[in-house]
């Protein structure tokens, strides 16, 4: 059984229910009280399909599959705008964060989402030396779609490379290894520590 | 008077070689010119700033920021710790503020911890290099220190979204927050409050994965900036700086515009203002040149 099988059945007919106990923030949804003010104060809402305004309403209706595979919580740019304004103070950037990463971890994130991509591939370059190392993030980030595709989206960023360079903004020595925290192995402990406890916490019906 | 001194988190882009070298290299300047002592957090990692949502789940990301709390309390007990990164401070405090409320997730990141030989102790005040100004120096204290007033320069202040939301500077609003045109004044510089672009998002990590959207906002904050007549744009935040400066060839090219527009930090305002050379207000991390204030740090 898949991981994304073994919800459905842990939370059968109840998706409110599921994202309590399982998405960061998850306890606020049911305080929503659709006033629509996250949707309108989003500075990317004419991209998203479904604004938080009507995400929070289809978890509530039970809308799993739309919901989890959707592209819109990808959109967002955690600029915190909806959180300041919502009259009911919802943690909202922070439930739209803890949605996209749910579908990811049960693998529903829809196919060739660049912001899913590029966020892994932020996450997989921290975790490598303990800091972001910004030229193989770029690099990784201009090839995630392929080598071709790559190449193009390299040449496009030709001179801005060269001027961050200029600006000794951008180091090509980072190649060979670059910044990196002294105690990794504990480092690498640590987190791996607490995402086998976030696992265990999760994979417990009920949360 | 006695230094005051910060245990200091500079985070990935602050680093040497890094996108936001420039932003540590005036910071430290005004520091100097303040007599703030900027102690590192010894071994510091990432905080994964926002875009991190998506490989690590709440509570791995929490435990990169309780690691260098630990570590900032491990190493400079009773000091504040300081960030001058808007996603490093708000994921700090966040953190913070998180393992505060919820008695679990503060027990499961310290047995994270543990495997480091790291605790929490979560009793450290955390705050960003503009509270410090504000609230420990104050206005009166930064003025008293220009050397060269920064006359005839004309300054969009640009505060954009996470050193303004969720939490912001006590006392100013989310929607107009005035600091940095009162700083911008008290440098003798002439501030634009009616800029209407301030608190306009720029797109953040999504530049890189959706720099049509991206573009598209960071298009609308210089056009206001030009309305107004500034000579220069500033902003405390790195991904603001670099956002809406390092793409306005690209955006030339996609909606036929001549934008060449200066974006600065308010740290290079200060260290120019405080009658530092180029070099130490990062005047050679612009890539476009803030020509103004080349002139007056050569004068």
């Amino acid at each position: 059984m898949t991981a994304n099988q073994a919800m459905i059945e842990n939370y059968r007919n109840s998706f409110l229910k599921e994202v309590e106990a399982n998405v960061e923030e998850g306890e606020w949804v049911k305080m929503c009280m659709q006033c629509g003010v996250c949707s309108g104060s989003c500075p990317l809402g004419k991209f998203w399909d479904h604004p938080p305004q009507e995400i929070f309403m289809m978890i509530r209706a039970g809308k799993r599959d739309q919901v989890l595979g959707s592209d819109s919580m990808w959109m967002c740019t955690s600029c915190y705008n909806c959180i300041v304004r919502c009259p009911r103070e919802l943690p909202i950037t922070h439930i739209m964060h803890g949605l996209a990463h749910y579908a990811k971890r049960l693998g529903l994130v829809p196919a060739n989402q660049p912001t899913a991509k590029f966020a892994q591939k932020f996450w997989d370059n921290l975790m490598a030396k303990g800091r972001v190392n910004e030229l193989k993030l770029g690099l990784s980030l201009y090839f995630m779609n392929g080598f071709g595709e790559g190449v193009k989206v390299a040449m496009k960023n030709q001179k801005l490379g060269m001027n961050m360079m200029k600006a000794k903004r951008m180091n090509p020595m980072e190649i060979m290894g670059g910044h990196a925290v002294q105690d990794l192995s504990g480092f690498q402990k640590a987190i791996k520590k607490a995402a086998e406890l976030e696992d265990a916490r999760i994979a417990q019906p009920g949360g | 008077m006695a230094k005051r001194e910060y245990s200091f988190y500079p985070g990935c882009s602050s680093q040497k070689g890094a996108s936001s070298s420039n932003l540590m290299t005036s910071v430290q300047t005004m520091c100097e010119e303040l007599d703030i002592q900027l102690n590192e957090i010894p071994d510091w990692n990432c905080c994964a700033a926002s875009i991190g949502y998506a490989g690590g789940g709440e509570l791995p990301r929490l435990t990169l920021s309780a690691r260098n709390i630990a570590l900032a309390e491990k190493h400079h007990a009773g000091q504040d710790l300081v960030a001058t990164c808007a996603a490093c401070w708000l994921s700090t405090r966040e953190a913070a503020e998180r393992l505060e409320e919820d008695a679990k997730l503060m027990t499961e990141a310290n047995q994270a911890l543990d495997e480091a030989d790291l605790k929490l102790e979560n009793k450290t005040p955390i705050k960003h290099m503009v509270e410090v100004l504000i609230e420990d120096i104050g206005y009166e204290e930064m003025g008293g220190k220009v050397k060269k007033p920064l006359e005839g320069i004309k300054i969009a202040g640009y505060v954009g979204c996470q050193t303004n939301r969720p939490f912001g500077i006590v006392g100013e609003s989310f929607e107009n927050p005035v600091y940095l045109d009162k700083l911008v004044d008290t440098l003798g510089a002439e501030s634009i409050p009616a800029y209407e672009k301030k608190v306009q998002c720029c797109g953040g990590a999504l530049a890189f994965s959706e720099p049509e959207k991206s573009q598209e906002m960071v298009k609308g904050i210089i056009e206001a900036a030009y309305d107004h007549g500034a000579d220069m744009i500033a902003t405390p935040c790195p991904v603001c700086q670099m956002n809406v400066e390092v793409y306005q060839d690209q955006i030339n090219a996609t909606y036929a515009t001549k934008f060449a527009m200066p974006v600065v930090y308010y740290s290079t305002l200060m260290a120019v203002a405080y009658g530092r050379n180029a070099r130490d207000a990062a005047l050679d991390g612009q890539i476009i040149p803030a020509k103004k204030l080349d002139e007056l740090a050569a004068k």
